[in-house]
């Protein structure tokens, strides 16, 4: 008897343990896959969701910067305010211009570049690296390059150009090359990243594509406009909308580029001010949070335009491509 | 639509992992130089190549060059092509004049932070959407994949009042708390676990008794550890360059390495060349890093068109 008790006592210990662990092995696998994905969207609604949405309500009344618990009504007066606001018109059309000016040659050159990249290289890694070393730079810092080296009297940039005869160029007060040097800048840090997006696409187009048409008789260059861009389509149009998005939101670049931290303007004559400056001089330098909230409302919109108009292009592009085949 | 572009699969519908056709080439094979075309490089594709190098580095070059030489020398033309002597005395200057000891150890808590809680959450989401069977698992994960889409910056309003609502103005939790997380980071990670991590495993570590947790633990983290290294470098080379919302909340009084760079040209200090001796200290970490590991992030964007 005082052997038997304690082995019925451990039997049935294990027995009810045997209960809670199925029990808690139930429970761990509904449960823990909730578990791992739940601090994502806890930050995320937190910090990027509620945010976001928190913004069109702000935009809908008079906040002031020094007292921000006070709201004030005002429902669309903002909106109306900014529709009648140069400064607006002005941010929206150069945000446009310097989008595309930085975004259209850096994704060709990005092309360009990848197609190089995609050769039989000796010291492929080094080349590799040496395009994606700017993007290691911070936008502090490279703007503060690029000023210099775009600097009037004495850049580097208008040196060269003297070189070959022509005079020196006001990068900063002439509104087209001022928008040109911010460009650069943009360029210059991103190029190297898309090409390595491109370069990985490229290299997973099945090569029988390519022995396909250099059968047909395509040279190099039509088997890269037939085969290679169709064949990275899709990464493609994954570049323009995250360029896209970037472009929306140039901030650092502009900011920076000749005046420092005190250009919110976009230069003398607001020749280069973007809706993000416009939304940091409404909010920070005249206090206005709900004008803010307004103009970073705009850009949201500004942003779900962007993604209809290239779904609409994406639906046109493969009804005509399917029509194509089918032909 | 074949899968024909590695980082664009934004597109792509999740699918339950286990139809994953098997016959699929691994990733790192589709990566290695030259897997698509064989072709040799002729001299010309070298010499556009090259002046591509050249165009990628000589801005930095040039940083160095004119951190290099004095404020009078810099503003000369021609201008200066090859280094001065004076680049330790104007890096001394630019680390004080612009405050970059607080700034450098601010950034660093900052990005580290940032990358390692990515790298964590996203190691730990990407592996539930890959392996893990659960209700709303293909919802929550286009959900995820939309919120790739929506820039953090459109709502620094409310977070600029919510940080100060919390007493983290010019704190750093008011930087580090809204980009624990990524997106692109979560579908990176499921993407190398839909790949790389055999179903099998994970039964084993089930049929062994162990529970989730520790699956992950002991069978997943090891497997993991490549793509969380190039995730950190990655995330780490972001959140040190972040700007607009550390500009905002932060200011010279405790910056990060931006925001403290602004400084440099806003008057305080008119000589050029400290002004490039401080950009070049700002950088120095980052390209440190990539003159180390810069084939192993160069694979890493390759794998993931990791874009914050």
């Amino acid at each position: 008897m005082a052997t038997s008790l304690p082995t019925t006592r451990t039997g049935e210990r294990e027995r009810s343990r045997r209960r809670r662990r199925t029990l808690l092995h139930r429970l761990d696998l509904r449960g823990a896959p909730y578990a791992f994905i739940t601090p994502f969207f806890v930050v995320f609604a937190a910090f990027s969701f509620y945010p976001l949405v928190y913004t069109a309500w702000i935009s809908l009344h008079r906040v002031e910067l020094a007292t921000m618990n006070v709201m004030e009504w005002v429902a669309f007066d903002n909106y109306t305010a900014l529709w009648q606001d140069e400064r607006f018109w002005n941010a929206l059309l150069n945000t446009l211009t310097l989008g595309a000016l930085s975004t259209v040659p850096q994704l060709l050159i990005a092309l360009g570049l990848a197609h190089l990249l995609n050769y039989r290289l000796r010291g492929s890694t080094f080349f590799r690296v040496a395009a994606i070393t700017p993007y290691a730079t911070s936008v502090g810092a490279a703007a503060l390059v690029f000023t210099m080296l775009f600097e009037r009297d004495f850049g580097m940039i208008n040196w060269m150009l003297s070189l070959v005869g022509v005079d020196n160029i006001d990068w900063e007060n002439n509104k087209w090359a001022a928008q040109a040097a911010i460009s650069t800048i943009v360029i210059w840090r991103w190029t190297g990243y898309n090409a390595l997006l491109y370069l990985a696409a490229m290299q997973a187009v099945p090569r029988e594509r390519y022995e396909a048409a250099a059968i047909d008789g395509a040279s190099r260059w039509q088997q890269f406009i037939s085969v290679t861009v169709p064949g990275i389509r899709s990464t493609i149009v994954f570049t323009i909308v995250l360029s896209t998005i970037g472009a929306t939101q140039l901030f650092g670049e502009p900011l920076i580029f000749g005046q420092g931290p005190m250009g919110v303007t976009g230069g003398a004559d607001n020749q280069y001010q973007t809706l993000g400056l416009l939304l940091y001089e409404e909010g920070w330098k005249n206090y206005q949070m709900g004008r803010a909230a307004t103009v970073a409302w705009v850009m949201f919109l500004l942003l779900i335009l962007v993604f209809v108009v290239q779904r609409v292009v994406k639906r046109l592009a493969s009804r005509r491509a399917s029509s194509v085949r089918t032909s | 639509m074949t899968t024909d572009s590695l980082p664009a699969r934004t597109d792509v519908r999740p699918q339950p992992s286990r139809s994953e056709p098997p016959a699929r080439r691994p990733l790192l094979a589709r990566l290695r130089p030259g897997a698509g075309r064989q072709h040799h490089a002729g001299p010309v594709t070298y010499l556009l190549l090259t002046v591509a190098a050249l165009f990628s580095l000589f801005p930095l070059y040039w940083t160095m060059v004119a951190a290099s030489t004095d404020n009078t020398r810099v503003s000369q033309t021609p201008p200066p092509f090859l280094p001065g002597p004076h680049l330790l005395e104007n890096l001394g200057k630019a680390w004080q004049d612009a405050a970059l000891g607080k700034a450098m150890i601010n950034s660093l808590v900052v990005a580290g932070v940032i990358a390692l809680s990515t790298v964590l959450f996203a190691t730990l989401a990407g592996f539930a959407f890959a392996k893990l069977r659960f209700k709303g698992r293909n919802i929550l994960l286009m959900l995820v994949i939309g919120t790739m889409m929506v820039p953090p910056q459109l709502g620094v309003v409310p977070l600029f009042m919510m940080m100060t609502e919390l007493g983290w103005g010019q704190k750093l939790p008011a930087v580090i708390f809204p980009t624990l997380v990524s997106a692109v980071g979560v579908f990176f990670m499921r993407q190398y676990f839909t790949e790389a991590l055999p179903d099998e495993l994970v039964e084993a570590g089930r049929v062994d008794g162990a529970h989730s947790l520790r699956i992950f633990w002991s069978i997943v983290l090891p497997i993991a550890r490549p793509p969380m290294a190039v995730l950190f470098m990655i995330t780490f080379v972001h959140a040190w360059n972040d700007f607009f919302w550390p500009f905002i909340v932060l200011d010279m009084t405790n910056p990060t390495v931006p925001v403290a760079l602004t400084q440099l040209s806003a008057g305080y200090i008119r000589d050029q060349s400290l002004i490039m001796a401080g950009a070049l200290l700002g950088t120095l970490p980052l390209l440190a890093m990539f003159v180390v590991f810069g084939r192993q992030i160069v694979g890493g964007i390759m794998q993931g068109a990791v874009k914050g």
